[in-house]
């Protein structure tokens, strides 16, 4: 599996062969506090990079959830549909939110590292 | 304009909240443990509320007093007993709501509570009605403290003795620390418990003292989720100077004496919808399924025609599921009425349904 790359709207993406697994970051979770409801894109649909591919509440607010890159999509994760709580328990294990097949995988070159996320997050939330 | 705050702001701040702006007040919205868990603490234990935002407003005066304040509230003041507290409204001659209100008959006029955002617009109307006759002080020297849940009598009547003798919707002055505190047994979330007003030097210290009997600091977004679930109005929501007590499912509010002769600001439009009914009434919202239907969400019978629209929405953690509150036309407020939510463009099954969402446990007597 390839190294965790992240996206300015605090998404993680993983890549294995030519299938990424996309969720929310633990800042993400932290920032919206308990998550109470998770829509997900339906299986075989296809996605933009940058556009919306979900939607999580918590008992605050609604937020969009954007794909960090283009493809189709493969697999949903049930598991947070009917439990949106795990979302906050294990965001970047598992607690993912869906598997694309992706045609460009030099999408991935633009997105930052853990170092870069860690340090963008930091300064973005204060 | 400066932002205020009040007494027990260091407090919230070595408790780790995390603040927004609320009717000018910087305020916590929740502490480190998240509303979920503060919500299902205060419906299993104790919540301290801060409320000192909410104006307290205190006119003297005697029966002369009485007969003023029922020209302006829909209520049977004369025979309000001593230290009896009722809930009630501020409207306009159309019967809209300026606001909505607790006022408690005290030995030498009137305390009545006012919400944040409405209290300098209220004071300054009252001021106009009552003329100069009566003294009125909207007094920014207390705070007001609401405590919450099953075992707030225990921890509060360990502090000041006899509070557990009051029974719901009546309040007394009592002695503590050399200072006197006025407390009621009443609140806001649909559970038992009181709000004392205390001089602000004395507020921090007291709420302290609350915490160390075991009580914890709730934010106010779990006051939202527990009034939403209690069925309870939150003016700006439910309410406004566009609603009226009826269209509002508030009848219970209004004292039946007050009725026949009418007499109080708004009675004519009150009598006649009490008796011809109310285009549109507040009901209960349950959606089907997980999805939230929040504030401003539109509401559409199965012929794509709008019915009404939603006033409050969120997750309700003691439901565990979605719960709402909005106007419907009359003709669709009936409990299991089938409606539909536009939530994201996308229409979602909905019912509506009876509140509250969650069953009270008010002390109704205590004998």
């Amino acid at each position: 599996m390839s190294e965790v790359k992240f996206s300015k709207e605090h998404e993680w993406i993983t890549l294995e062969g030519d299938v990424a697994t996309i969720g929310i970051t633990k800042h993400a979770t932290e920032m919206l506090g308990d998550i109470v409801f998770a829509e997900l894109p339906e299986k075989g649909s296809n996605v933009e990079k940058d556009g919306t591919a979900g939607v999580v509440e918590s008992t605050k607010a609604a937020s969009d959830v954007y794909t960090p890159v283009t493809g189709e999509v493969v697999d949903t994760n049930q598991a947070i549909v009917d439990d949106p709580a795990k979302i906050n328990e294990d965001p970047e294990g598992g607690a993912w939110f869906f598997k694309l097949k992706i045609k460009d995988t030099s999408e991935l070159d633009t997105l930052m590292n853990k170092e870069e996320y860690d340090k963008f997050a930091k300064e973005t939330s204060s | 304009m400066e932002i205020k705050k009040t007494s027990l702001n260091k407090l919230h701040q070595s408790n780790n909240a995390k603040f927004v702006e609320f009717a000018g007040y910087e305020m916590p919205i929740q502490y480190s443990k998240g509303i979920i868990e503060e919500h299902k603490f205060t419906r299993s234990n104790s919540g301290i509320f801060d409320v000192s935002h909410m104006g307290q407003l205190f006119i003297y005066g005697d029966e002369n007093l009485t007969e003023e304040l029922e020209k302006i509230f829909p209520l049977d003041l004369k025979n309000l007993k001593q230290n009896s507290s009722k809930y009630s409204f501020l409207m306009n001659e159309d019967a809209g709501i300026y606001d909505d209100l607790i006022i408690t008959k005290i030995e030498d006029g009137y305390l009545i509570i006012l919400n944040a955002a409405c209290k300098n617009k209220d004071f300054e109307i009252l001021s106009n009605l009552l003329g100069s006759k009566f003294k009125m002080n909207l007094d920014n020297n207390r705070s007001l403290i609401a405590i919450q849940g099953p075992k707030s009598v225990e921890i509060l009547n360990s502090i000041i003795n006899g509070v557990n003798n009051l029974n719901f919707m009546t309040g007394n002055w009592f002695d503590s620390d050399n200072k006197k505190l006025f407390v009621t047994r009443s609140g806001y979330t649909g559970e038992d418990g009181f709000e004392i007003s205390i001089s602000n030097d004395k507020a921090e210290n007291f709420v302290e003292n609350l915490i160390e009997k075991g009580a914890q600091l709730i934010g106010l977004g779990a006051r939202d989720t527990l009034r939403l679930e209690a069925g309870l109005c939150l003016y700006g929501h439910e309410l406004d100077i566009n609603k009226t007590p009826v269209e509002a499912n508030l009848r219970w509010a209004i004292s039946k004496s007050r009725l026949s002769n009418g007499g109080f600001i708004g009675s004519k439009k009150i009598m006649n919808q009490m008796q011809d009914g109310a285009s549109q009434i507040r009901v209960g919202i349950k959606p089907e399924g997980r999805l939230i239907a929040r504030e401003k969400t539109k509401i559409f019978d199965d012929t794509d025609t709008q019915i009404g629209e939603i006033t409050s929405g969120t997750f309700g953690p003691s439901v565990n599921g979605p719960i709402a509150m909005g106007y419907v036309n009359k003709d669709f407020s009936k409990v299991d009425t089938k409606i539909l939510l536009e939530v994201r463009g996308k229409k979602h099954p909905a019912n509506v349904c009876a509140l509250p969402f969650y069953k009270k446990n008010y002390v109704k007597g205590v004998d």
